[in-house]
């Protein structure tokens, strides 16, 4: 189980939950607890004891300390290969990407990405309910037209690291080859990484590379929000068959 | 605007929607003069094709004038008359630039649907699912059409709009299920279908050099047709066995190439195949039926070609694979390349070798396009092709 609550935070939770239940049990008069006491106060004792907050993680929360390398270090997080050929110089696609700014223009999930100095720069990204996460990364490897690879720096609230290469194609083109790697929050099935990337975080990379093509290749993302339907043929109704909108 | 609206099965309406808007840099705005219904659309009105959404707006078959260009179209002017390949290709990813135009890299926005059950998948597609992109269709007043640097093409204006139309898809649709054929001189071609595309096919393969060209239906208009109008010897599979009859006129060899001009939808009146197929249509345990194909298969010549034009979607069942394998027979098929045929294919029309006319039985105002519909469901009235007119 992963964590990403602090020590103190996980003390309170401990106190407060078995408080929770020692004062419910001593008001059923042996009736029993009501389940909405009793999933509060065993979600606060299970919070205490494993580390690991499940709102936190939803809301993109994490106190925990840690060292990225430590937490991403052999097969640990969750990892995402995709790849795809656009119709550009590999030295083109490379600066493109190098300039971590344009990373928002085709990562569907990203805001925003401010770049702080040659190497360092802070990324925000998409949350449930409106809210962003934000996390500075650091640009650890760096070969001229052929790899760029980055990772979040150490006590950040998310542990990801990443990397692209650029490699010429047989038949003219440039293959962009991309693994990202992150740290779920709950393991491999985390919720927190679900709400980010959607169910599947292969197809939204994939989806988003596919952007970052149309978008070198054509100068523009297609698109069919904002066309004309019937009544009752709403952009909802669209979304509902598979739709990006 | 008025645009004819799709809502389910045998139901399709026609709806008072917003205008169309430029969205990308590379749209234009196309005011229709005029537009068709495709077989094809019969699929998406028999309820076939999955990724249909209420209100979507049906049409891929248009034409008619620019209105409006997006900042970074440079070859169009408002007033311009173009017809519009109903496959919507951005021109310059890999497959556009070998003039593969229905397997654009980038034109469709939700290709990511469309691989989940193909691998891969193919260009957007104006009016044909959300598959296919969700595009909004030509049978409307007015349409948007992207990479419209790419796709329109500008046609003379002493050709009527009926002589130019079908340039939108089913003239290169029969064009190139002929040119798939590799037809060497004299060579006997069998078209099953003989629907608008089965008859251009009919003629495109003469045109290419096609010793004798058999139209295969059960429809006696069309059968007319294609020998009055196409040049072709026809069977009527009702009264006629396919096989022995296909072989008799190839002395005993079978046909070089057959032609599938039918697709996902071939009714096959009694045939056991055919009664098995929509008894599992119906009960969803496949999806397309394929009489006509496997007829094809079976009847085409040793070492001969079967060309695919028709539209299939989803599984196959009970496909004589091991039949096209005993005679070596090559296999191609795939959605058409249509700008890739409009310059050789408006010449022909210009020098009057095609005249597309021959193929419309009706034309109606955009407002009627439901009865028109049902009307080529049912091919009442000898219907082969509706021009719908929306003003």
């Amino acid at each position: 189980m992963q964590r990403n609550i602090s020590d103190w935070e996980r003390a309170i939770s401990l106190a407060a939950g078995g408080a929770l239940f020692a004062y419910a049990l001593s008001r059923t008069r042996g009736q029993g607890i009501s389940p909405m006491t009793a999933t509060t106060a065993t979600g606060l004792i299970a919070r205490g004891l494993s580390g690991f907050c499940p709102l936190s993680a939803t809301v993109g929360r994490n106190s925990r300390g840690g060292d990225t390398r430590a937490a991403l270090g052999g097969s640990r997080g969750l990892h995402v290969h995709e790849s795809v050929t656009i119709g550009r110089p590999a030295p083109e696609l490379f600066r493109f990407w190098r300039d971590f700014s344009n990373l928002p223009r085709f990562m569907d999930h990203l805001e925003d990405v401010r770049i702080i100095s040659p190497t360092r720069s802070v990324w925000t990204a998409k949350a449930p309910a409106g809210l962003t996460i934000k996390w500075e990364a650091d640009v650890i490897n760096e070969i001229e037209g052929e790899l760029i690879g980055w990772q979040s720096t150490d006590n950040a609230d998310v542990a990801t690291a990443g990397s692209v290469r650029f490699v010429p194609a047989p038949r003219g083109g440039t293959e962009i080859i991309v693994h990202l790697q992150y740290e779920p929050p709950a393991g491999k099935v985390g919720g927190w990484i679900a709400s980010l990337f959607g169910e599947e975080p292969s197809q939204q990379i994939r989806a988003d590379l596919r952007k970052l093509k149309a978008l070198l290749e054509t100068g523009e993302a297609p698109s069919i929000v904002g066309q004309p339907a019937g009544p009752s043929g709403s952009r909802r109704t669209a979304r509902a068959v598979g739709v990006p909108v | 605007m008025k645009a004819l609206c799709w809502y389910g099965r045998h139901d399709v309406r026609v709806e008072r929607v917003p205008d169309p808007e430029i969205l990308n840099p590379r749209d234009a705005i196309v005011r229709v003069t005029s537009t068709a219904i495709c077989g094809s659309d019969l699929h998406l009105y028999d309820g076939f094709i999955p990724g249909m959404a209420p209100g979507d707006i049906l049409g891929h078959e248009f034409m008619g004038e620019i209105v409006e260009v997006g900042s970074n179209v440079r070859n169009l002017a408002r007033g311009d008359r173009v017809i519009v390949p109903f496959t919507i290709a951005c021109g310059s990813c890999v497959q556009c630039l070998q003039g593969n135009y229905s397997l654009c890299d980038n034109s469709n926005p939700n290709v990511g649907a469309l691989e989940k059950v193909y691998g891969y998948g193919g260009s957007g597609l104006f009016g044909y699912s959300h598959l296919y992109g969700g595009y909004a269709g030509g049978q409307a007043e007015y349409v948007r059409v992207p990479f419209a640097d790419v796709g329109p093409f500008k046609v003379p204006d002493y050709l009527s709009d009926e002589h130019v139309l079908f340039m939108t898809d089913i003239l290169p649709t029969g064009y190139m299920a002929a040119e798939n054929c590799s037809i060497k001189p004299g060579d006997v071609v069998a078209v099953w279908g003989c629907g608008p595309v089965g008859l251009f096919a009919i003629q495109c393969a003469y045109l290419l050099g096609a010793g004798k060209v058999i139209g295969i239906d059960c429809v006696e208009d069309r059968l007319r047709l294609a020998r009055e109008r196409a040049n072709a010897e026809t069977i009527n599979f009702l009264d006629t066995d396919v096989y022995d009859r296909l072989r008799e006129l190839t002395g005993g060899r079978g046909p070089n190439s057959c032609i599938d001009a039918v697709g996902l939808e071939a009714h096959g009146h009694g045939s056991i195949g055919a009664v098995y197929d929509k008894t599992k249509a119906m009960l969803m345990l496949a999806t397309d039926r394929l009489t006509a194909l496997r007829q094809a298969i079976v009847a085409c010549g040793k070492g001969g070609t079967v060309s695919i034009p028709g539209v299939y979607g989803g599984l196959l069942d009970k496909v004589p694979l091991g039949a096209a394998f005993a005679k070596g027979l090559t296999m191609k098929m795939g959605q058409t390349h249509v700008h890739r045929y409009l310059p050789t294919l408006l010449d022909h029309i210009e020098e009057g070798r095609i005249d597309p006319t021959f193929v419309i039985s009706h034309t109606l105002r955009l407002d009627d396009a439901p009865e028109g519909y049902a009307m080529f469901l049912e091919k009442a009235d000898a219907c082969t092709k509706i021009v719908l007119k929306p003003s």
